[in-house]
């Protein structure tokens, strides 16, 4: 048994993003022997809280001028969603695309359907609904024309934003029948009749530009930090620089002094686990935002530190190392792997550590809130709206009727925003301004100190081979912090949902394997950042991959395609995996044809096997996560004082169907980058319970003169609309630091075993 | 303290060392130039004085006073409404936060110097972050601006 059931249990109460993310009682029963539930176990979007919301006059208005406007309940920031979705519902509408805005849905879960925007799902999760409800709105605005001209609707067709009858060649606009068609039923849904691909406008091509592009690039968008409302004051927080610190005592005379200071405002902290609600501290307030920093800077405050304030990378990294080195609980096993190491040819081994992940959104956490007449209303850059909203009304006592969350634009997100700390602050401000409205910013320095950080691990992996250079067995020790440590007190196993992100799902063909999970404590906050767990395990599993390639003397491609095995589907119960992604896994198996197709595709591209001159090379890495199939190829060259170039990588993804084609490929592209830059600056360490690093001087991201010189998307053709969709957001990131390492070594013969690689190259 | 910021004069009650960014954001409530890092690392707040792209976040308004701030809302002229056009036909932004400050420096480039290569223009724009990293789509957006300045 793997968990404690009543502990699961607890945080399935406590946590709604908990449970969305697949530890929820149903698998924690299975896992200890208790009776299936007697429901039917949901998945996608059905089987998150609130589920899924169809209905075509909740998310679509036409307007009398014949404006369609589809409502977005998903947050923007970045992947494209206000774009992506809206042209899903034009094609099925078939609407003139120029004439079709998006409008954003506040926090409102009962009559929107769960709004989280992470778990790169939605569109996976979305798909067929907005096709439908495109339709239903079609067929609807149909059904309105043939009623006026007295005809059968079988005669009447929707074209391009207006209804035609041939026969009598007339024609209405949609905006002209608007009226009439809201008075109608919607159609029920075996009535629907969706349309072939082969009639797609804008589903699967790049004709829609992006509905935000002309405001974000003449600055008229806004953002979270842009709200601005009468009356309001700007707040920043001085908040304990030790996770589970608390405020001793704080003299603000001298904050009070400065210039445009209003007052300061005690924020308690929470007792943890906190789950998003906030740290604590002091906010100063101030009539601008440098004023209430310059107050800030002024305040003394007395800190207790707590638990946590001897907290160091250091000996953390060390503890980690002393746990992988020892077994851990046995998460999955196939075969008789102890066995099989006893007696194999020979044995590899190697360990993999990657660091604490700052998120360093390009906006940092900001939002505003008001308190009147017993209603709370927030504006605010988050990921999650109903949580925010739970959260407010939680920590305010005001019900969740009345506390409204608009959603503004996101600048980034990566998972940061989906917790809403930051928004409770502004409303616990609010409260002592008497109800004024405050913004909150987070500087800088306050994102990168008070993060909820990527998780610090350790990856151990040994290898027994054959005679012929084949692994025979396979033993992977994972350690890390969980997630789980802010719903939760102090649990040090990661969940399901962390082990499944390309742990105990390692796809390769191998008799006998053993994945084991030994303890780990968090002492930080720990939170998801893009692509997850991910990183780490496609880090590990990737790396070795290539280092077991080297050990028998073959070529890196040819090996893991023979590591990855024959085209097989491979249904991931099978691997002691229960948790796929929040996904059926009938539905979505794991299936080895595509990703070997994914690592052939890259591996061409890129013209694998080439002759490379000194101090270059090419890698190569795969993996699937978020039930899509990603591999990269990189080149690299390494001056002979370790400089590093990538001239070049190709990122082939296979995500089933594909919506909009241009916001995939730009995804990718910031995949790569993203992936380039944790893989050779990203690094958050601790010393004395807090961060070494504070702004980008010393968290550094990478800059574009580092970036690879050239990006290739390739996209795995999948015409059948039917087939499942794959996610988009994340999964290009966690291929894209082993590819990177592996052509290091192809070029120098270094192998990076730990990120970042920073000056690892220097001779 | 007067600021001279798109062509129109606005009385600031600001201290002299607050940064021009706060004075334009908070005060004047121009939102387009945006905060990242308080210390003229990411270029996110970039605007342009006399033309020249500086960062305002560590720009005292006093070192402004007497001088034309442009700021992305304000930013017009052959060369900006390339680049506006290149950005938008090719699709360079992601989440967007940077661009405006992207746009700026791309803006100042191609005045100065209209025929770029990549390694001008990983040079000029390497003090704009892109977290999302657009980078690819920058340096082809700065091309095709180029191209269509002739």
């Amino acid at each position: 048994m793997r968990h404690d059931p009543t502990f699961g249990a607890t945080i399935a109460n406590v946590s709604r993003r908990a449970f969305l993310t697949g530890i929820a009682a149903g698998s924690l029963i299975l896992s200890v022997g208790l009776p299936v539930r007697a429901e039917e176990q949901k998945y996608a979007g059905d089987g998150m809280p609130n589920g899924l919301r169809e209905d075509p006059k909740i998310f679509i208005a036409i307007a009398e001028d014949g404006t369609v406007t589809v409502l977005c309940h998903r947050s923007e920031m970045g992947q494209g969603v206000r774009t992506s979705w809206p042209l899903v519902v034009a094609d099925e509408l078939d609407a003139d695309w120029s004439r079709v805005k998006v409008a954003q849905a506040p926090g409102d879960e009962a009559r929107f359907g769960n709004q989280d925007t992470d778990g790169s799902r939605s569109m996976r999760h979305h798909f067929m609904t907005l096709r439908r409800m495109g339709a239903a709105a079609r067929q609807m605005l149909e059904q309105a024309a043939a009623n006026q001209w007295g005809v059968p609707v079988a005669e009447v067709k929707a074209t391009n934003h207006e209804v035609v009858h041939k026969a009598s060649n007339r024609r209405l606009g949609y905006g002209e029948l608007a009226k009439a068609a809201a008075d109608l039923p919607v159609p029920p849904r075996e009535s629907l009749a969706l349309k072939h691909p082969s009639e797609f406008r804008y589903i699967g091509k790049s004709e829609t530009p992006l509905i935000d592009g002309f405001d974000i690039t003449t600055g008229k968008a806004q953002y979270g930090i842009d709200t601005q409302l009468d009356g309001m004051v700007y707040a920043v927080v001085a908040r304990p620089p030790v996770f589970g610190g608390t405020v001793k005592s704080y003299d603000d005379a001298e904050t009070l002094k400065v210039p445009g200071v209003l007052k300061t405002v005690a924020i308690e902290p929470t007792p943890a686990p906190a789950v998003f609600q906030p740290l604590g501290g002091v906010a100063v307030v101030a009539t601008n935002t440098w004023a209430a920093i310059k107050g800030r800077e002024a305040l003394k405050i007395e800190w207790d530190d707590g638990p946590n304030a001897s907290y160091s990378s250091e000996e953390h990294k060390a503890s980690l190392e002393t746990a992988v080195r020892n077994p851990g609980t046995v998460v999955r096993e196939d075969g008789d792997t102890d066995k099989a190491l006893g007696s194999a040819a020979k044995r590899v081994e190697a360990e993999y550590y990657i660091p604490h992940l700052a998120h360093a959104t390009m906006e940092p956490p900001a939002a505003v809130v008001r308190i009147a007449g017993g209603k709370c209303e927030a504006w605010a850059c988050v990921q999650s709206p109903q949580a925010t909203r739970d959260h407010l009304s939680q920590r305010l006592g005001i019900p969740v009727e009345n506390v409204t969350v608009n959603v503004t634009l996101l600048g980034g997100g990566f998972g940061r925003k989906s917790k809403p700390d930051y928004v409770v602050e502004a409303a616990l401000i609010s409260k002592g301004m008497d109800g004024k409205p405050v913004k909150v910013t987070w500087t800088r320095e306050d994102d990168i100190t008070n993060d909820y950080f990527h998780a610090v691990s350790m990856e151990r992996i040994e290898a027994g081979l054959d005679e012929s250079g084949k692994p025979v067995a396979w033993l992977h020790r994972s350690a890390a912090p969980t997630i789980l440590s802010i719903f939760a007190p102090d649990p040090k196993q990661e969940a399901d949902f962390e082990l499944a992100m390309g742990l105990i799902d390692m796809p390769f063909d191998i008799p006998n394997v053993r994945v084991e999970n030994p303890q780990a404590a968090a002492h930080t906050r720990i939170g998801w950042f893009r692509s997850v767990y991910n990183i780490p395990h496609a880090f590990a599993v990737q790396s070795f991959a290539a280092e077991l390639a080297a050990a028998a003397g073959r070529d890196q491609k040819d090996y893991l395609l023979e590591l990855i095995g024959p085209p097989r589907q491979v249904d991931t119960r099978k691997l002691a995996v229960t948790w796929n992604y929040g996904e059926d896994p009938a539905v979505y198996l794991l299936e080895t044809k595509r990703l070997r197709g994914v690592v052939e595709t890259a591996a061409e591209a890129i013209q694998w096997g080439r002759s490379m001159p000194k101090g270059s090379g090419l890698g190569i890495a795969a993996h699937r996560s978020f039930v899509t199939y990603v591999a990269a190829a990189v080149e690299v060259e390494v001056s002979e004082n370790g400089a590093l170039t990538i001239p070049r990588v190709d990122i082939a993804v296979d995500c089933g169907p594909q919506i909009n084609p241009d916001r995939i490929r730009s995804q990718m592209e910031g995949a790569v980058v993203m992936g380039v830059s944790l893989a050779t600056l990203g690094e958050i360490t601790f010393k004395n319970g807090r961060t070494e690093q504070a702004n980008f001087d010393t968290f550094e991201v990478t800059r574009i003169d580092a970036a690879p010189k050239e990006i290739h998307v390739h996209l795995m053709p999948a015409s059948d609309y039917n087939l499942p969709l794959g996610g988009v957001g994340e999964p290009g990131v966690p291929p894209i630091a082993p590819a990177l390492t592996n052509a290091i070594f192809a070029a120098t013969g270094k192998r990076i075993r730990r990120l970042p690689i920073r000056d690892q190259l220097a001779t | 303290m007067k600021l001279d910021i798109n062509g129109q004069v606005h009385e600031v009650d600001a201290d002299p060392d607050m940064p021009l960014l706060w004075a334009v954001r908070d005060m004047v409530g121009l939102t387009g130039t945006k905060f990242g890092c308080g210390m003229a690392q990411c270029g996110a707040c970039t605007v342009h004085q006399d033309g020249v792209p500086i960062r305002s976040c560590i720009t005292p308004v006093s070192d402004v006073e007497g001088t034309k701030i442009t700021t992305i809302e304000g930013l017009n002229g052959k060369v900006a409404e390339a680049v506006q056009t290149a950005w938008t036909e090719l699709d360079v932004p992601q989440c967007g936060y940077c661009q405006s400050g992207q746009v700026m420096a791309a803006t100042a480039l191609l005045t100065e110097n209209p025929k770029p290569t990549n390694a001008d223009i990983d040079a000029a724009m390497s003090g704009n972050l892109c977290r999302c990293a657009t980078y690819q789509r920058i340096r082809a957006g700065i091309h095709e601006a180029a191209k269509m300045l002739g």
